[in-house]
């Protein structure tokens, strides 16, 4: 038994962390560090530094502008990134429409969009929701029908995450109705200039501005935009949401918020103790650091599986469940220790004088919005049933 | 053995429920609790013509009362109704004021001519009084900061805690345009401030003692359970309600057993946290307040993040949303734990008297 990465694992590691001190600007960590809302801009900012760095597509083969790395290469890289307070990168172009259309795109596709995501010309955004298709995928209503050389989109998409920065949706729509609901659907590439789409935001919780509703009303869409033969956008869409498995656990996440929740337990003192040494706060927070190291060290052990290439079906959903309760459970504990202090709204007002520790400001609100982490990619139950449904197969 | 509500306190329930279910609706919410002064003017005038502040005043002063029940009674149906207005604060300074004989002040804040809020904690200080850093010299000027003033926007009584030779005493501020008052909308709505305090000139009140502004704290947290019940009984049928109605794979997800069970637990810790606010008001004023306040205090801040948690992730999407009304009672529920201590604070609490009882 050996934990450690291999020679060259622990020299690109090396390499990674050195990059990163180099190049990862300060007032992105700044922000990622106290939890504040990224700008379209400070995304688009990070895309470029990798970019320029042959770094950005880690899931993509070299020929396609990709890194090439291995399982182990990318889960190390995913998580040095975090540690280091990096911007998340946006999945939608690298870790979803990417492999899509290196594994199902014609060569023209592929030659259009894949430079296109790298260099950062397009910002990609997913239209798969519909507000009666929620975990039940299949049973979306959104209709594509064929007009000559296009298709006439009609129909509603929801919680389209960042659309408003989107110049591109991609797309399952209905295109034939059929006995069984997932062979009718196809998958689509949708320029969002096109006429007849309207986008309107929706409000969380927190108050940000991050997910959107997307009208279609007669939109036309050039048949060339379907990804896959057309009627098997479930095949294609199900490659997609099973691909990128190999950051679900988001250990490097967790690690970075635990880091800042001891920071700040050190600095803020509430009647007359110092937080870190708040007997009820530390020992929920050395639990929170014994699940992460289980928690690493099995997404390792999967990690492993994934590459020795015996990957369990189960895996992925175990990982997706427990990072999640582990992500929330910090962000909870970090919350729930600034007490009084985490209760002002202090953001909404631009003079505000109320004296809080700086951490204070966005406790609840990073909390409140990691509520969605156990609904969306599949919900927690949903993950749940897919286990069950391993663990009780006859 | 008796847990039926008196005819009277019936009464007071459906009445302010009714009137709380006309006022504060979504919308005038969004309009008032977080824009100052954080609260429905309007709507808080009507309320005092109800004389629904009775309930936190005795009778000898013309309340209704002012036992621990008539506050509960009065905040179940704020925390059903999700109602942001100051009465948090309109409670513990009516009280402090009515204790220090200040009869013509309660007489005026009951005619809705004035409102209180109380200052008691600091930056660094949420739960342990002798902490209290703000002082006042022999003159009644005061100097300090003070911190979670609930309803300090807006309020033009403030009462202070503050330390003098002879221990912690209590001063009124008559005059608030002396006071820099730095207000803030707390997370869940309302109105919060801090008050900077630099040589201010108060007057003494005689309701000084740490004992005393203990026990409205007390009174305080008993209301916050009371608020907390009604407003996880409140989501927990909204949650119920939204499984039955919503479908996903052909069928209402109600038909889950998975959710299903979650259901139940929910309501379990719903009457859980009935159960030991009873306790509580029951309590309050002998011997066993302190330790039953504590409790109610820490059991209620994990039920609430239970029921408030589940009631998110069993909405799915729906639940993470602004629009969705559950989103913001869920959020009460959560940011309840933050105000006169949380579950932590107060398992403390109980530690140190089990302590005390022990020597
Ligand atoms: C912040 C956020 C961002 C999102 N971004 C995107 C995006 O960019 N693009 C996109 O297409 N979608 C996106 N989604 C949508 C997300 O994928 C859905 O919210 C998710 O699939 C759940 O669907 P739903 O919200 O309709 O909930 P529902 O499916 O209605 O579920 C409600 C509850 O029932 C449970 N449930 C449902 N079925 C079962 C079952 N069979 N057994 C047990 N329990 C069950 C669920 O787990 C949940 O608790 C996003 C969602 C959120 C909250």
């Amino acid at each position: 038994m050996n934990l450690d990465y291999s020679d060259t694992e622990q020299a690109f590691q090396a390499e990674v962390r050195a990059f990163l001190a180099e190049n990862l600007p300060n007032d992105l960590v700044a922000k990622t560090s106290s939890g504040r809302e990224l700008t379209k801009e400070d995304i688009e900012r990070w895309h470029a530094i990798l970019n320029a760095r042959g770094w950005l597509a880690a899931t993509w083969p070299e020929e396609y502008g990709g890194t090439g790395w291995t399982v182990v290469e990318r889960h190390i890289f995913a998580e040095e990134c975090a540690l280091a307070g990096a911007p998340r990168l946006l999945s939608f172009g690298l870790a979803m429409l990417g492999p899509v259309l290196i594994r199902y795109g014609t060569d023209e596709q592929k030659a259009e969009y894949l430079p296109r995501i790298l260099d950062g010309r397009d910002w990609w955004c997913q239209g798969f929701s519909e507000p009666g298709a929620g975990s039940d995928l299949a049973s979306l209503k959104t209709r594509a029908e064929r007009d000559g050389d296009h298709y006439v989109i009609n129909g509603q998409k929801t919680w389209t995450t960042l659309g408003q920065h989107a110049n591109r949706i991609f797309c399952l729509v209905r295109t034939s109705q059929t006995a069984k609901p997932q062979e009718g659907i196809s998958f689509v590439l949708v320029d969002l200039d096109t006429p007849g789409i309207e986008m309107r935001p929706i409000r969380l919780i927190d108050g940000s501005h991050e997910v959107n509703e997307v009208f279609f009303t007669d939109v036309r869409v050039p048949v060339a935009n379907i990804v896959g033969a057309e009627n098997e956008g479930w095949t294609v869409a199900k490659y997609l949401l099973t691909h990128e498995r190999t950051n679900i656990a988001g250990v490097g996440f967790s690690a970075r918020d635990l880091d800042r929740y001891h920071q700040m337990a050190t600095d803020v003192r509430r009647d007359g103790v110092s937080l870190a040494e708040h007997p009820l706060y530390a020992a929920q927070a050395v639990e929170l650091e014994a699940d992460l190291e289980a928690l690493r060290v099995a997404n390792l052990r999967a990690l492993a599986r994934t590459r020795d290439s015996a990957a369990s079906g189960i895996d992925s959903s175990l990982m997706k469940i427990r990072g999640t309760q582990v992500r929330q459970g910090i962000l909870s504990l970090y919350r729930s220790a600034l007490g009084h202090a985490a209760a002002p709204d202090a953001e909404s007002l631009s003079d505000n004088q109320i004296a809080l520790p700086p951490e204070a400001t966005r406790a609840a609100p990073v909390y409140f919005n990691n509520r969605k982490l156990s609904i969306y990619g599949g919900s927690n139950e949903i993950q749940r049933n897919i286990v069950a449904k391993t663990l009780f197969r006859d | 053995m008796n847990f039926e509500r008196s005819e009277d306190h019936a009464m007071l329930a459906d009445m302010f429920g009714r009137f709380l279910q006309e006022t504060s609706t979504p919308e005038r919410r969004n309009d008032t609790a977080w824009t100052a002064p954080f609260f429905d003017q309007t709507a808080w005038s009507e309320m005092v013509k109800l004389g629904i502040l009775g309930a936190f005043v005795s009778e000898d002063l013309g309340g209704l009362g002012g036992s621990a029940e008539d506050v509960s009674v009065v905040f179940e149906e704020i925390g059903r109704a999700l109602s942001t207005d100051p009465y948090l604060g309109t409670l513990m300074g009516l009280r402090l004021l009515a204790e220090s004989g200040e009869t013509d002040l309660v007489k005026q804040i009951m005619a809705g001519a004035r409102r209180p809020a109380f200052a008691v904690f600091e930056p660094e200080i949420s739960q342990d009084l002798s902490l209290i850093g703000t002082v006042a010299d022999e003159d009644g000027k005061l100097t300090g900061r003070k911190s979670s003033v609930y309803g300090a926007p807006g309020a033009d009584l403030l009462l202070i805690a503050a330390r003098n030779d002879q221990g912690l005493g209590l001063y009124l501020i008559e005059d608030v345009t002396s006071v820099q008052v730095l207000a803030a909308p707390m997370q869940d709505g309302g109105g919060i401030a801090d008050l900077l305090l630099e040589g201010t000139q108060a007057r003494p009140l005689k309701a000084a003692s740490e004992e005393r502004i203990e026990d409205v704290l007390d009174l305080g947290r008993i209301a916050l359970c009371a608020e907390a019940v009604g407003a996880m009984d409140a989501l927990v049928s909204m949650t119920t309600d939204y499984l039955k109605q919503r479908k996903q794979f052909g069928r209402n997800i109600a038909s889950f057993q998975a959710l299903q069970h979650r259901i139940v637990d929910m309501t379990m810790w719903v009457e859980q946290a009935r159960s030991i606010t009873i306790r509580a008001v029951a309590s309050y004023g002998t011997g066993d307040q302190r330790r039953h306040t504590s409790m109610a205090k820490n059991l209620i801040g994990r039920a609430a993040e239970l029921c408030a948690e589940e009631a998110i992730q069993l909405h799915g999407g729906i639940g993470m949303t602004w629009e969705y009304p559950g989103a913001h009672y869920a959020k009460r529920l959560i940011m309840l734990d933050h105000q006169l201590g949380g579950r932590h604070d107060h398992a403390m609490r109980l530690i140190a008297m089990k302590k005390e009882n022990a020597a």
